[in-house]
């Protein structure tokens, strides 16, 4: 106890000494820091925030210090996660490697992949990009048919993966990958890691509804890869690509809502809230004048702090348990139905002024709801969808019998 | 908050779980039922109950309890829920003890609180005088007399009206119909002139009733917290209430998904086990979900009554939250729970159906979803 608190105090007054005043602001879209070879850094301030933050490893506060890592337990990164959040701290990067690799990366790494890989991540200096879906697996991702060779110790890849995040942007790739066609699907699939730098790796933006372009299709054309970029055993790769959806379920969840905001955040203006902006649109001052829209937000904003709180007891319980379980299921399904139910209430809340898409007649935050509410459609999408989730909880969780074992009987 | 029971807590769930399972299954509420019981509870459970130290779970040690926080008593309740147990736990130590601790003057704590843990008097806290719940909406009146106050109205809903010894009454002291200024508590004894109670048989089987007040005299002493300016704390004993009512939901509610699951892991159609199908599967996690939140909620409500540094306002929100949260779910899970038993959902043999019946009930007591979605507006200025 007499530890926790000493950790608090001089937690508290490291922050206070070392993060950035512009750093204690709300963040904005642009000045988001993905790390990498290329990193960008739209405030200086950013990058300053980053290097401290990563000397001391608490840009994964609980990874080992052997590798970089915090080396904090449980209860100190709680502590250290209150303090950020009491002096409204902005994220020090966002990383696919410190919030889907690195953790699957520990726990199923070689020594010499951890060493080589984990340092690289804390300190945000390659942005990694995640390959799984292929044109044909979808939801029935085991399908996938990007093939690995090996002759020697090298790997020859060929094939193709779609809905890749930020693929043009990032420097390594872990990647799915068949090692074994006669096996039944989940049983010759195997998980690598190389550098999009490779010969024979090149990548296309997909246009989104939304106009934006965050995912692209992926080739890989007689892609050469050490074998010794293989992680765990040869077509054991579906036990780690289950386990790395775990965690991008639980990262998924936590947009924006696992923290008890059911406020869009990163914003002062009219259209921070929904309540605030239903009102504003119709001028009303005390009470919302619309009372089927008033008894909707708050349904949402209701049921939105049930769920903050069960994002909240599943942190609590895993204290005593192993991190991210098929629970995480649950909550990617129901934060990102609650996201979508948060833009739809928006467009409701702001009327015609929500539908702009360009130029005059519409302020930047308007046209930015325009284009997040299309966005928010992929919520139920990515990272598995709602019906696969449903899935996953009906047999994993609830131990439901599976239609697919009982008709082959 | 703690989110999770504490060690002491899970201990004392686990006892209850087995209490309740083997002394007050839900065949103890069916024979109350069917023998048309008089008192409609078992008397003998109670006072096992009190033995256990229930009816003083959430009461102060200073005035004979236990102490154990409302975080205790909702285990407790959670598990009552599960089998839904017909006691008094709901009126007189819910309500009445809560009503008396946060109202009451030190003699009338001392002369109460003592006397109901040691289940020596039953209570009622009669409130509602509309078919829905709306707290300031009082037309019954007290009004000043040499000797006290005279008491005159009719209230509706009121749990365990006939078998209570005392009626906490809210009435109103001053001002108009709906303001919340004006109005007073009296405790009143049952048996006293001009008091006219009437069973009322309820869908749940549990008891309620209606009552006339025909100029009942009270003395000054009848009069609980100040005079025209109890809302507030009782405000506070309704969102108490709330809450607990609510960690009674989350019992019953779990009861009944425990028994979906079951049913969808053993009945077969077409040659398959129906919970391998698709469409019921989805509903079932769409539920596990659900509740999932609901005992998140019931938890961060209770952990909040135990936390001194609580105001009144997030007391307010979070039982806002708990109660509109389980009584949706409730209404949604008993549905479904008869719905994917099909025929024998529909069996009286069949115990579902006393939880569909239960859960209108719970659900419209103290506020329901509706009421507390504006109630939580309100309370977030919108």
């Amino acid at each position: 106890m007499q530890d926790i608190e000493n950790f608090q105090s001089s937690t508290r007054a490291w922050l206070e000494e070392n993060c950035p005043v512009s750093m204690r602001t709300a963040m904005v879209q642009e000045e988001v820091v993905w790390g990498g070879r290329n990193a960008e850094f739209q405030n200086p301030d950013s990058e300053i925030w980053l290097e401290r933050m990563a000397e001391k490893g608490w840009t994964c506060p609980t990874w080992p210090a052997e590798y970089g890592g915090g080396g904090l337990s449980k209860e100190e990164a709680i502590v250290l996660s209150r303090e950020l959040a009491r002096i409204n701290a902005r994220p020090a990067i966002t990383s696919f490697g410190i919030s889907m690799l690195g953790p699957v990366l520990l726990e199923y790494g070689s020594h010499e992949q951890k060493a080589e890989h984990i340092p690289k991540i804390i300190r945000g200096e390659i942005r990694w990009c995640q390959g799984y879906s292929e044109p044909g697996s979808g939801s029935d991702l085991a399908s996938l048919k990007t093939k690995a060779e090996l002759f020697g110790d090298t790997y020859t890849l060929n094939g193709s993966k779609v809905w890749t995040s930020y693929a043009d942007k990032a420097d390594w790739i872990f990647c799915l990958v068949r090692t074994d066609f006669e096996v039944p699907k989940h049983a010759g699939i195997s998980f690598i890691l190389f550098d999009m730098a490779s010969e024979g790796v090149s990548t296309k933006p997909i246009q989104l509804i939304s106009g934006q372009s965050p995912f692209c299709e992926t080739f890989f054309d007689d892609v050469k890869v050490p074998a010794a970029n293989l992680v765990g055993r040869l077509n054991d790769g579906w036990t780690i690509a289950k386990r790395l959806l775990q965690h991008e379920r639980t990262m998924i969840s936590s947009f924006g809502l696992a923290s008890g905001q059911s406020d869009r955040g990163g914003t002062t203006s009219t259209v921070a809230s929904v309540e605030g902006a239903a009102m504003h649109y119709r001028g009303d001052t005390e009470k919302l004048s619309d009372p089927v829209l008033r008894d909707q937000i708050a349904q949402f904003k209701i049921d939105s702090a049930a769920f903050a709180s069960t994002s909240q007891r599943s942190i609590e319980e895993s204290k005593q348990g192993q991190g991210p379980n098929a629970t995480s299921s649950m909550l990617k399904n129901y934060g990102c139905e609650l996201n979508k139910r948060r833009y739809e209430l928006l467009l409701q809340a702001m009327g015609s002024q929500s539908l702009g898409w360009e130029g005059e007649g519409f302020e930047a935050d308007e046209l930015q709801v325009t284009r997040e509410w299309l966005r928010s459609k992929a919520n139920s999408i990515e990272g598995g969808t709602s019906e696969v989730q449903l899935n996953v909880i009906a047999k994993r969780v609830l131990g439901l019998p599976d239609i697919l074992s009982m008709s082959k009987k | 908050m703690a989110l999770v029971l504490s060690e002491d807590q899970q201990l004392l769930k686990d006892s209850a779980k087995n209490f309740c399972e083997q002394s007050a299954p839900v065949s103890v509420l069916r024979s109350l039922r069917d023998s048309g019981d008089k008192d409609g509870f078992s008397r003998d459970v109670w006072n096992q109950m009190v033995e256990l130290g229930w009816a003083g779970m959430a009461v102060p040690e200073a005035y004979g309890g236990f102490d154990f926080g409302y975080g205790g008593l909702g285990v407790v309740l959670e598990e009552t829920g599960k089998t839904l147990v017909s006691s008094p736990l709901i009126a007189t130590v819910l309500l009445s003890a809560t009503a008396i601790n946060e109202l009451g003057s030190e003699e009338q704590k001392q002369e109460f609180l003592p006397r109901i843990v040691a289940g020596e008097l039953l209570f009622s806290l009669a409130i509602d005088e509309h078919t829905t719940h709306a707290p300031s909406r009082i037309e019954t009146t007290a009004v000043k007399s040499d000797s006290g106050y005279v008491l005159d109205g009719k209230k509706t809903f009121v749990l365990d009206a006939h078998v209570a010894d005392k009626l906490i009454v809210v009435a109103r002291t001053s001002g108009s119909r709906d303001s919340e200024n004006g109005i007073s508590l009296f405790i009143v004894d049952a048996k006293s002139e001009g008091v006219n109670i009437s069973r009322t048989s309820m869908v749940d089987c549990r008891n309620a009733g209606n009552i006339e007040f025909n100029k009942v005299q009270l003395s000054e002493l009848a009069l609980l917290g100040s005079c025209d300016e109890a809302f507030a704390g009782l405000n506070k004993t309704l969102d108490i209430a709330r809450i607990g009512i609510a960690a009674e939901m989350l019992g019953s509610i779990q009861q009944v998904f425990d028994l979906i699951l079951d049913f969808l892991k053993q009945r077969e159609q077409f040659g398959v086990l129906i919970g391998s199908f698709q469409g019921l599967q989805h509903r079932a996690a769409t539920m596990y979900s659900e509740i999932e939140l609901c005992k998140s909620s019931v938890r961060a409500a209770l952990s909040a009554l135990d936390n001194q540094e609580s105001s009144e306002s997030e007391i307010a929100e979070l039982a806002s939250i708990a109660k509109s949260k389980l009584s949706e779910v409730f209404f949604l899970v008993s549905n479904e729970g008869v719905q994917m038993h099909g025929g024998i959902g529909m069996t009286d043999e069949f115990d579902i159906g006393f939880y569909i019946k239960r859960a209108r009930v719970a659900q419209q007591f103290l506020g329901d979803s509706v009421f507390h979605r504006d109630r939580y507006a309100t309370l977030n200025g919108f």
